[in-house]
């Protein structure tokens, strides 16, 4: 980073399996719009707009920014298009964060979104190709398998992807933007769910939502100006890192991945932090399949190897009295938009330690983590927000 | 193409049928792996940088970014690293769920590929499972990994998870 | 050597290497890693380097045209990201990744970047599978195919006066003729303008010689910051202006026969600042070399695709990097001092972007 870069508005779509009430472009343009009266501003004001989606093939338009243009406010713009598969939304939002950062903008408009009820996006992530075998069902058939190796290895008692399945849900009780609202919500009803890949229930997997998450970036003194304007504060990105490694070669470790490892180290250090479960106020991590939270907590560093299993055990990524909450929106889990999921983890963060996250906010949060991930835990985005300036 | 309208309400719908015909290039790497099939075995290419046998491979080492040539060909004979037992219907399917589908190593491989395993309950497949290649009739082998019908157990005794954690 | 300065950014940025494959009809044997390895093998042998030094990946391709999700996760297999890299794609033209590239060697301690990009046209009909790129709702569902709706645009030009048929065929058998000393080109051959005039219509007003060859190919770019680049190459090719802008969609919101975007691309990178030596369009049809040369206010001092240009070879995703390729290429080699790379995206030249490279003087 040359310059410091703030998010100064966010607007997110109230996330649903269907949005039969609006077109894509409609879509988009309630998280944009909501994200530009945020900060203040108008699409007059915006510099650029980057725009991320997962594949194409999830809604069968191909590159549909091109017909989002206007919608977007666009015209006369640069809009560019990032694809990085499920890790998208975060490294959209890094891709717009170093045009400001890196002095080209002062003010970038993200927008990340999916509408899979346009298609079907299970068929899209299993499309027969000749000469395979047509085995794999969906992101489930993949990492299903990457859990049982985890639980094999850590000894995890066989419940604790169901407890993050559960506080995940009791997390998205209050986010009124939440996909899934399950009053009912315990360990029961996640075990009486389908197995759909053993060992994964139905209730331990993501829902496929329709929604868009868009958040507005500037520069210090745009920032700075907006929160005199506006009332509210800004999030300044403290730190930001992409990494990626082959989708499979020998020895690779799928249940801990080296660029998981590594882009935590990167951000971590940019934003100047040593114990991030202490450091961190809390964090919002793409965890689509419940076991992903105990994986992740060892693969960022929150907790030892072996040793993950026993955070959410214990409660301690509860917002519900836990000391280091994860995913207090209710996360990957209880709402789904593909290529918006990683956009909203890095939203929800910054709307943490802009104190704005209403029902679901941690008490003074001022340092938050927003993480992303896809492929088949390849590629990795991250940010850290905080609601001091870095120095 | 078909849209319902009514004299009041929006249209909320618009259905656009999507057809479209690709011819897939295999490439040369994985055109061999493809002709093993036919044959009714398996050939993998060993990395010259790193020496691990890929199965089936795509050209390259995908950690030394080198082309593979040396061909290996690999037995029948696999262990059941990981797996999961998929219960979820989707578009497309063509095989009768539940099923189990297991990351199968190959014995002298370095990489594990998705395999279906049949011959045995789900309840009692464990990783470390020992299995073998079942492939189709011979007048049935193809350039496809379908020819692989599935992989059964051999019956001897499972391999300790800590023999191939690397695989994990 | 003094560096030229940029107008965008504050750390110049340079071209110091390039590779791309021959450009086919059909590239039959390879699939898209073997496509690209020999590609990225070379860039890195031409930089004198290797997959360690690269601080940042970026890379432009799309899924529709290989018709499966994620084409750029197999590609990058050819790229070796281990251990783990700094990596990401764009759902675009290669074009666009250079310009990911070049934001983020802007900032201090990335210094170089590896930029690819990758398409094989022969895998399915282009005709059908780019009709996708069209609104949704009220255009994609009549499936138009892209050569009808450029003569749409070619017949506005005529329309207004801008241009014939004639000059259409003057165009195409320039390119023809440049691309004989491009080892690269798929079209290359001498037929002069009144032999091709006698070609059958594709779609009218456009003849077959007016539109671009069907290829598969690939490209890379190695980009250097700072004075580090005059370690790689003697003369590097440094982007001193670069900016890239989008139009409406629809086209009923444009007029067609101009391009807005270019125009005001072109402004922003500085084209007109200075002597354009030569410029390598990213015009697959005839008519839109004319269009852009207007839009960009390119004089006739200015050598229009010496290389080509698309006319000649036309891999979809990498088309826009090979005209980085090409004039880039002309600056380090000392033929010209400053050049002028163009690359397109989306229906009808929706979307453009311009650059400006310069060698040190």
């Amino acid at each position: 980073m040359n310059q410091r870069c703030a998010v100064i508005g966010v607007g997110q779509t109230h996330h649903k399996s269907k949005r039969e009430d609006v077109s894509i472009a409609g879509l988009v343009r309630e998280a944009a719009v909501a994200a530009l009266e945020d900060a203040g501003l108008d699409f007059s004001d915006i510099d650029a707009v980057v725009v991320g989606k997962a594949p194409d093939m999830f809604e069968g338009i191909m590159m549909p920014e091109l017909y989002l243009a206007g919608a977007l406010g666009a015209v006369g713009k640069p809009m560019f298009r990032v694809h990085t598969a499920g890790s998208v939304g975060g490294s959209t939002a890094i891709v717009a964060a170093h045009l400001v950062a890196n002095g080209i903008h002062k003010r970038v408009l993200t927008v990340a979104f999916e509408k899979q009820s346009d298609s079907d996006a299970m068929w899209a992530l299993s499309v027969p190709q000749p000469f395979s075998a047509p085995l794999l069902a969906g992101a489930g058939g993949y990492f299903a398998p990457i859990i049982r190796s985890y639980i094999n290895k850590s000894g995890a008692p066989n419940n604790v992807g169901m407890k993050v399945a559960v506080k995940d849900r009791l997390h998205a009780l209050k986010n009124p933007y939440a996909h899934l609202h399950l009053p009912d919500i315990d360990l029961k009803m996640v075990e009486e769910s389908v197995m759909l890949w053993d060992p994964l229930h139905y209730l331990e997997s993501c829902p496929s939502s329709d929604g868009a998450a868009a958040m507005v970036l500037s520069s210090e003194d745009v920032a700075v100006a907006q929160e005199k304007t506006t009332g509210r504060p800004a999030a300044w990105i403290h730190g930001m890192a992409m990494r990626s490694e082959p989708t499979m070669f020998a020895g690779r470790n799928l249940m801990n991945p080296q660029a998981g490892r590594d882009c935590a180290k990167d951000v971590f250090a940019q934003a100047g932090i040593t114990k991030p479960r202490q450091e961190l106020d809390c964090a919002e991590v793409y965890v689509p399949f419940s076991w992903y939270e105990p994986m992740w907590l060892e693969n960022l560093g929150f907790a030892e190897e072996n040793e993950g299993w026993k955070l959410t055990d214990s409660g301690a990524t509860s917002l519900d009295g836990g000391d280091i909450p994860w995913n207090c929106s209710g996360g990957v889990l209880s709402s789904n938009p593909i290529g918006a999921s990683g956009m909203l983890r890095f939203l929800e963060s910054a709307l943490q330690v802009r104190n704005m996250a209403g029902d679901h906010q941690v008490p003074d949060a001022h340092k938050a983590l927003g993480h992303a991930y896809g492929g088949g835990s390849q590629f990795f985005s991250m940010w850290v927000v905080g609601s001091d300036k870095p120095e | 193409m078909a849209a319902e309208e009514t004299a009041q309400g929006p249209v909320t719908m618009l259905s656009t049928p999507i057809r479209l015909d690709y011819n897939f290039t295999a490439g040369v790497a994985q055109s061999k792996s493809l002709r093993g099939y036919a044959e009714g075995r398996f050939i993998g290419q060993r990395c010259p940088v790193c020496k691990k046998v890929y199965v089936p491979s795509r050209g390259s080492c995908p950690k030394d970014a080198v082309a593979t040539t040396e061909e290996v060909v690999l037995p029948n004979t696999a262990t059941v690293t990981t797996f999961c037992v998929v219960n979820v219907p989707f578009a497309g399917q063509s095989i009768e769920i539940p099923y189990i589908t297991a990351s199968i190593l190959l014995d002298g491989a370095d990489i594990t590929f998705m395999g279906l395993i049949q011959g045995i309950a789900p309840e009692d497949v464990e990783m470390g499972l020992r299995v073998e290649a079942v492939w189709v009739p011979k007048e049935e082998l193809g350039p496809t990994l379908a020819s692989v019908k599935y992989f059964q157990p051999t019956g001897e005794p499972n391999r300790e998870v800590s023999t191939f954690a690397e695989h994990l | 050597m003094s560096t030229p300065p940029p107008r965008q950014g504050t750390r110049p940025v340079a071209i110091v290497a390039c590779a791309q494959s021959k450009s086919e009809r059909r590239i039959e044997q390879a699939n898209e890693v073997e496509l690209l390895m020999p590609v990225v093998t070379e860039v890195y042998a031409n930089a004198g380097m290797t997959k360690d030094d690269v601080d940042f990946i970026c890379s432009g391709s799309t899924d529709y045209l290989i018709g499966g999700p994620f084409s750029f996760v197999t590609a990058l297999d050819a790229v070796g990201v281990w251990p783990p890299k700094a990596e990401s794609h764009v759902e675009m033209d290669g074009a666009w990744a250079l310009y990911e590239a070049w934001v983020t060697l802007q900032e201090e301690g990335k210094d170089v970047a590896l930029v690819y990009g990758f398409g094989k046209s022969s895998l399915g009909d282009l005709s059908r599978i780019l009709a996708l790129q069209l609104d949704p709702y009220t255009m994609a569902p009549m499936w138009p195919d892209q050569v009808s709706l450029a003569a749409l645009q070619a017949q506005a030009m005529i329309d207004q006066g801008l241009a014939t048929e004639e000059d259409f065929a003057r165009i195409a058998s320039r390119a023809r003729h440049n691309a004989l000393s491009n080892p690269n080109a798929q079209v290359a051959n001498e037929k002069t303008m009144e032999e091709l005039m006698k070609d059958d219509y594709a779609v009218a007003p456009l003849r077959r010689h007016t539109l671009p060859p069907l290829s598969d190919g690939a490209a890379a770019i190695i980009l250097v910051a700072g004075d580090r680049a005059y370690d790689v190459v003697d003369r590097p090719a440094w982007i001193t202006g670069i900016d890239h802008r989008v139009d409406a969609h629809a086209f009923g919101a444009r007029n067609l026969a101009e391009s807005r975007s270019t125009t005001k691309a072109a402004e922003n990178a500085g084209v007109s600042a200075g002597p354009v030596d030569i410029a390598e369009l990213h015009a697959p049809f005839a008519h839109q070399e004319i269009l852009l040369r207007r839009a960009m206010g390119l004089n006739e001092s200015t050598v229009i695709n010496p290389s080509g240009g698309p006319l000649a070879a036309n891999p979809l995703m990498a088309g826009g990097l090979i005209r980085f390729i090409e004039a880039a290429n002309r600056i380090m080699d000392g033929s010209a001092n400053r050049a002028v790379a163009h690359a397109t995206s989306g229906p009808v030249l929706q979307q453009n972007l311009v650059a400006v490279l310069e060698g040190a003087s």
